[in-house]
């Protein structure tokens, strides 16, 4: 297992420098401009000055290298410092925005907080609400509780939250006046009322996502329960006169929970990725909202940043959910 | 029950008896509480310097002054400087190559230093630092240097003759930033000060408490503001993020915000919000106007490198005037203004709207739609449909056209309706969008910027900074077309080119009196319109929305629209 965990990390590196290079190939080979937002007012002479400023006209590759390096050294030891109060980092250049002209990893370690608070709590309630759904779907399969299971989840899946979010706010914010449709991203909760004014804006976001991310998983659920209840060592279970409740919560939801955990662990780097539409109707100053701004003002070093930190992420939980494959079913080895 | 109704009446005249009090208390500095914006493009930096757009340009005029402002109907407000330099009152010299102002008696930054003529010196070495990228570098254009006269005067000298010398440190664009606090920040280093550029020291009436780059930002009065009973509000949250629909109903549905900007948005969806009776929509007109901007020189691709270019010939009949105002004469602007636009719109014959000294009336027939007749002009002339298929032909060459914009639903329903109407008249046009980002982007490698404009008409929307049109109207200088030799930059978009046309801008930028400036401005503008390679559509104003117990706002649409926020107070 140890041998396989750091060959595949060794692996990683490549496909991380691959990924990157391409993720900048893309991002600089499309038609953006950082100057293209401002007003026409502002003369062409001053516009290829700010471009200038903003190093856009240096060769690719020298643009390139500039950027990995300080991604892979610099700035590491710029959020350690922080972390630590250590003076390690270097006195050089850090991977500025085109927008704010300010590092770019202070702008995600400003906005992270949000996303983990808003998407991650709509990932968990997602997954308590999808776990019990799709149990209950497949033990009592073409009940009521079943089709009303997968009408409700075929909704969450196919509406877009563009949709449900705007649908939210117009009957909850609008009509009834019980939440507010702005997220106030300055609210400090200090005691229980400012802790009741931060559960009642995140209520909206979070049941959206939750929404979407319980039908997901509760359909996976469903599906891996539906495949172990007819297996012959279910039959076995009730022949040794087990009682139902633990023949279907002990033996069959084990085995049923290795591929859902899986689904589950391949998805948390979304919940870093934060929720681009969700975050965007709400106006939570997440990740997701950070780099649409990014993409719609052509701020490279912002999008080339976070997606490459995603890709990480993405690489690393791949990983992760591969080794929680082998540690749950003791059947997989990998060495 | 009794009892409840006596604790109500008690509570009643306890509440009513301090009203009067309360109304004055409104207008106290703080005295009207907090204050909630919100823009729905957020901020990036509080340095306009380095940014240009109108968010940060707007947010940071809480903070950063000029030393004189425009208000709602363009006129100049001495702000900083007591007042405004003319030749009359020996402001202004007679060459009209320098403008000496005076700093008004005890303006602090608020930090409580002075104000002085090191800090306008340091601004002006800022913004035009080769290095620095300067946003607003075209407001010190032709300035050659800026001088300390005594204590508190300044005198900007000029490289020639200067009409209107009101641009550097004038409006909300040109503000002045502390010397103190950008010293280290020239050039190359401009974006390294990341918490100067974050949380400038300004003259304004209010202090940066936080700032959140492209979310939100907190202000608090400034102790030190000259006048001491202003602001009136104590705190502003200036928020920003999500759509133009969403910050729309924040304001006038939910309640939850005082102010939002910019809400263009499908008018009966605004009027329907506006209904509720929570808030009111106000507009400003300035001098945006949409256009089409007909090419004068020929798109066609089998030209390759010479496709719209002077060199590659004119175009085969857009530079017919006939043609143009047929076009022109088709198409129902009001009906434009009522789908698009709605309470931010007028309809308009001219490319250079307002300020009123500068526009003209001479065109104002095209404000009524005449099917009929623009159809008489083409049979008139001559260029009938010959083969039948409903597309006229003009000396041969089928009147078919290729009309792009930007991509933007307004934009593509005014398409439709144009194209409905020129298929009316007998011209075919075939529509096409383009991403605002790459049409307005300007990179000289993609084929789709209005620069290059490889299409027959183009419609987007164009303005000037400030009240003075002589440098705008210059933009249609035979010298200023876009070509390959120029990396396609250049502000004469249509190609337009008439010695007269030269001879008139170079009159403009001899004469200083306003009133023959004006006739030069509308002469200008008139030979656009008769040459018919600009036809103009809608003027366009600021569409901004209030709650209704926000009081004090006057919108300008020649400043940032928060230029009097100092003013803003809490109707009780």
């Amino acid at each position: 297992m140890l041998t396989f965990t750091i060959r595949r990390l060794i692996l990683a590196i490549p496909t991380l420098l691959f990924i990157s290079f391409v993720i900048f190939l893309i991002v600089k080979l499309s038609p953006s401009d950082p100057t293209a937002g401002l007003p026409l007012t502002i003369p062409p002479e001053v516009r290829e000055q700010i471009r200038e400023s903003l190093g856009v006209n240096d060769p690719l590759f020298v643009q390139y290298f500039k950027w990995l390096k300080l991604m892979v050294w610099d700035e590491p030891l710029h959020i350690l410092q922080d972390a630590t109060g250590w003076q390690i980092a270097p006195d050089g250049p850090r991977i500025i925005s085109y927008q704010t002209r300010s590092p770019v990893m202070d702008l995600i370690l400003q906005r992270m907080p949000q996303t983990l608070w808003v998407v991650g709590t709509s990932y968990i309630v997602g997954i308590l609400i999808a776990l019990p759904l799709g149990i209950i779907s497949a033990y009592r399969q073409y009940s009521w509780f079943d089709q009303v299971g997968t009408l409700v989840s075929m909704i969450g899946f196919s509406v877009p939250t563009f949709f449900t979010g705007v649908l939210f706010i117009v009957i909850f914010a609008v009509n009834l006046g019980w939440f507010p449709s702005v997220y106030d991203t300055t609210l400090v909760v200090t005691g229980w009322d400012t802790f009741w004014l931060q559960v009642r804006q995140m209520i909206m976001p979070v049941m959206v996502l939750g929404l979407f991310n319980a039908s997901q998983i509760s359909r996976y659920m469903r599906a891996s329960m539906l495949d172990n209840l007819n297996q012959d060592y279910v039959r076995t279970a009730r022949a040794k006169g087990l009682r139902e409740g633990t023949v279907v919560l002990v033996h069959v939801l084990r085995n049923s929970m290795i591929p859902v955990v899986t689904v589950i662990a391949l998805n948390v780097p979304a919940v870093f990725g934060g929720a681009i539409i969700t975050e965007q109707v709400f106006k939570v100053n997440g990740i997701g909202q950070l780099l649409i701004i990014a993409i719609q003002g052509g701020d490279v070093p912002v999008v080339q940043t976070v997606s490459v930190i995603f890709a990480v992420l993405i690489v690393l939980f791949n990983l992760i959910a591969d080794i929680l494959y082998g540690v749950l079913d003791p059947r997989i080895r990998y060495d | 029950m009794k009892r409840t109704s006596i604790l109500l009446g008690a509570a009643a005249t306890l509440a009513c008896a301090p009203l009067a009090a309360l109304a004055d208390a409104h207008l106290s500095r703080g005295g009207s509480g907090h204050l909630n914006i919100i823009y729905w493009q957020a901020p990036s930096t509080l340095n306009p310097y380095l940014s240009g757009g109108t968010k940060e340009v707007e947010s940071a005029s809480l903070v950063l002054e000029s030393l004189a402002r425009f208000d709602e109907t363009g006129t100049m407000v001495p702000w900083l400087a007591s007042e405004i330099p003319t030749v009359e009152n020996g402001g202004v010299s007679e060459d009209l190559t320098q403008i000496t102002w005076t700093i008004a008696d005890d303006i602090t930054w608020s930090d409580g230093t002075a104000l002085t003529p090191a800090d306008l010196i340091f601004t002006w070495q800022y913004c035009t630092d080769p290095e620095g990228g300067c946003a607003q570098a075209s407001y010190f254009d032709g300035v050659t240097s800026v001088e300390a006269v005594g204590a508190n005067q300044v005198t900007i000298t000029f490289n020639q003759p200067t009409p209107f010398p009101y641009t550097a440190f004038v409006g909300a664009e040109s503000p002045i930033i502390q010397a103190a606090q950008f010293a280290d920040c020239l050039g190359a280093r401009a974006p390294e000060c990341t918490e100067a550029n974050f949380g400038p020291i300004g003259t304004g009436p209010f202090v940066v408490t936080d700032f959140r780059p492209n979310d939100v930002i907190e202000f608090a009065a400034n102790e030190n503001y000259r006048n001491p009973d202003q602001p009136y509000f104590a705190t502003v949250t200036f928020k920003g993020g999500g759509d133009a629909a969403a910050a729309a109903r924040s304001v006038l549905e939910t309640g939850e915000f005082d102010y939002a900007w910019n809400l263009q948005i499908d008018p009966t969806i605004l009027s329907q919000m506006e209904a509720q009776g929570n808030g009111t929509v106000v507009t400003a007109f300035g001098t945006s106007v949409e256009r089409l901007h007909l090419n004068q020189t020929n798109p066609d691709p089998a030209l390759g490198d010479l496709r719209s270019t002077v060199a590659g010939g004119a175009h085969p009949f857009l530079t017919d005037p006939v043609v143009g105002q047929a076009m022109s004469m088709a198409i129902d602007r009001a009906l434009l203004v009522e789908v698009g636009y709605g309470a931010g719109g007028q309809a308009t014959c001219n490319v250079l709207p307002a300020p009123d000294a500068y526009a003209s009336t001479a065109n104002d027939g095209c404000l009524v739609q005449d099917i009929a007749g623009a159809i008489a002009l083409l049979d008139e002339a001559g260029h009938v449909d010959t083969d039948g298929d409903g597309i006229r032909e003009y000396n041969g060459i089928p009147m078919s056209v290729l009309f792009q914009t930007s991509t933007n639903a307004v934009r593509q329903d005014a398409q439709a309706l144009i194209k409905q109407w020129w298929a009316e008249i007998g011209i075919d046009a075939e529509l096409r969008n383009i991403d605002a980002s790459v049409f307005f982007g300007g990179d000289p490698a993609s084929p789709d910027t209005f620069q290059k404009f490889f299409a027959d008409i183009e419609m987007y929307t164009n303005n000037f900074a400030g009240v003075d049109p002589q440098a705008y109207m210059a933009n249609w200088r035979c010298s200023d077309i876009p070509s390959p030799d120029t990396q396609w930059q250049g502000a004469n978009i249509q190609r337009f080119c008439d010695p007269a046309y030269d001879a008139l801008v170079d009159e403009m930028a001899r004469t200083a009196d306003l009133a023959e400036r004006g006739r030069i401005a509308m002469a200008m503008n008139d030979m656009l319109m008769q040459s018919y390679s600009i036809i103009p559509l809608v003027h366009r104003g600021g569409v901004s929305a209030h709650a209704n117990t926000l009081g004090g706002v006057r919108m300008s649409d020649w400043d940032s629209e928060l230029w009097n926020i100092a003013e803003w107070h809490r109707i009780p």
